[in-house]
């Protein structure tokens, strides 16, 4: 579902962020993506949304190639990919369900089916309530889980988390953490950058892919022969 | 999708109304740059049309020219591509002109025992037709009839107001070209720091997948309200500068309203063309 072939990601003042980086994340997979800070995590995310394009090598989300996709369809692939941050990037000046439905009426969605689904992943993510709220007047965790919620709102195949719960505390990020567990258990491939090794730890069952100055050093679930 | 265009680009304009005060306040000024050129070049053309408009071919004709003649003579001139009025003016009337024009003389004009002014058909040419060349092409033309005695048209002058009008023309448009660059490069700094001030909103536009069509709608049509805002303060700067000039310092006519509207709309496509311009390059730049 997500593959990545041999990808090098070249900066013009930095240099090279990824070196040799090959992972097939499978579906409804979950994946951390953990080291240290600049080993070059957010740069996969990234180059999985294409955000940025590979310097060399191949990135395939949902049927998409890095190496054919138009940038006319580039949106297309991003309502398949879910991405949410550490700070959060709701808009401040819009309620928790006017954050939700600016990202349904931005793609096109008809009036009639956005009050819905708003309701419907505001209570997904445990925040019915909260609809008529600023994201000031929200806890980080409750900013979060309206990201989070933003994300679901196409219905993606993957949901990209770049250090979600590095901006919370711990209560808060674990109760992030179970949500983001259960839209996984729902079927949604998660992969999470992260460099909480301690939580990593914790849950050994999932796969954890690591980077150090960019390549993989570590992938304990590399078993279906990507180089 | 419309909709979402129209509600976005005012709820833009009510969320932030001091940036739309100031972007509009901008264009609005350049405009009246522009505006106040504009007054000033529609004048300088109104006078030069008035003072073309008395540039006229005189034939004046021989005494024993018969009706005949002068009736063919008269269609011919007529028929000229580059003539659009032909008027005879009699021995008497000339005399008569004479009289009333030259009041100093009029005892020595009524004291003749003849006439000796000649009779002469006054050739007024198409306002294409003004220029030295055509004026003289035509004079030269009626010349060539045996029964005309003399061709008059002031080549001096002609030639002068020709070159005025050439030179009036091309500093309107050098001028004209630099204010116009100058408005539209304001104008884009402005829009630019409007794109800028939004540039969260747009990035998570494109993280949730908008297209770049559906993202570009409501800022072109906020560039759009915005610079019609300010093609209308600059309409009234304008005025009110022309109402303060007009008749206290010098006698001016105010623009024709196909000028003023155009003016104004072109302020709501600078905006539209600098809301476009500055999207493109924010769009290509943070990719």
């Amino acid at each position: 579902m997500i593959k990545l072939i041999n990808v090098y990601k070249e900066f013009p003042r930095s240099g090279l962020a990824l070196k040799n980086v090959s992972f097939h994340l499978r579906k409804g997979e979950f994946a951390f993506l953990t080291g240290p800070s600049g080993a070059g995590k957010t740069t996969v995310l990234q180059v999985i949304h294409m955000a940025e394009r590979p310097t060399d090598g191949e990135v395939r989300v949902s049927g998409f190639s890095s190496r054919r996709i138009r940038r006319r369809d580039i949106p297309k692939l991003r309502r398949r990919v879910g991405m949410v941050f550490q700070n959060f990037r709701l808009l401040r000046d819009r309620t928790t369900a006017e954050n939700l439905a600016f990202a349904l009426e931005v793609t096109g969605a008809r009036r009639s089916e956005i009050k819905g689904k708003v309701q419907r992943l505001l209570a997904q993510v445990g925040l019915a309530a909260r609809a008529g709220a600023y994201p000031e007047e929200l806890s980080g965790g409750e900013q979060q889980r309206i990201a989070i919620a933003r994300a679901l709102i196409h219905d993606p195949v993957v949901l990209l988390a770049d250090e979600p719960m590095g901006n919370l505390d711990e209560r808060a990020a674990r109760s992030v953490f179970e949500l983001i567990r259960d839209i996984n258990a729902s079927g949604t491939a998660v992969l999470m950058a992260t460099h909480d090794l301690d939580l990593v730890r914790r849950y050994s069952q999932y796969r954890v892919i690591e980077l150090t100055e960019g390549a993989i050093v570590y992938d304990s679930g590399n078993s279906d022969g990507v180089p | 999708m419309a909709y979402h265009s129209v509600r976005e680009a005012i709820a833009a304009l009510r969320r932030a109304p001091g940036l739309a005060i100031l972007s509009a306040t901008s264009i609005g000024l350049s405009l009246f740059v522009l505006g106040i050129f504009g007054v000033v070049a529609y004048n300088l053309e109104v006078t030069l049309q008035a003072v073309e408009r008395r540039v006229e071919v005189v034939a004046y004709l021989r005494d024993d020219i018969s009706a005949a003649q002068l009736e063919v003579l008269q269609n011919d001139v007529s028929s000229f591509p580059e003539v659009e009025n032909v008027s005879h003016v009699s021995k008497f009337e000339a005399m008569r002109n004479a009289i009333q024009q030259l009041e100093e003389f009029h005892d020595v004009f009524t004291d003749l025992e003849m006439n000796p002014l000649p009779a002469s058909l006054e050739v007024q040419l198409r306002p294409d037709f003004r220029d030295p060349t055509s004026v003289a092409r035509v004079a030269e033309l009626i010349a060539l009839y045996p029964f005309v005695e003399d061709v008059r048209y002031g080549r001096e002058w002609v030639d002068k107001i020709y070159q005025l009008r050439r030179l009036g023309g091309a500093v309107a448009a050098i001028l004209g070209i630099a204010f116009a660059v100058v408005a539209i490069l304001i104008i884009g700094t402005t829009v630019r720091m409007a794109v800028l001030a939004r540039r969260e909103e747009i990035a998570i536009m494109r993280l949730v997948g908008a297209t770049d069509g559906f993202i570009r709608r409501p800022f072109l049509l906020e560039g759009f309200i915005t610079g019609l805002g300010g093609g209308l303060l600059a309409l009234l700067l304008t005025y009110a500068a022309f109402l303060a000039v007009d008749g206290s310092l010098i006698d001016l006519e105010w623009v024709p309203a196909s000028w003023a509207s155009g003016g104004t709309l072109a302020g709501g496509l600078l905006g539209l063309a600098a809301s476009g311009a500055a999207l493109r390059r924010h769009l290509t730049t943070y990719g």
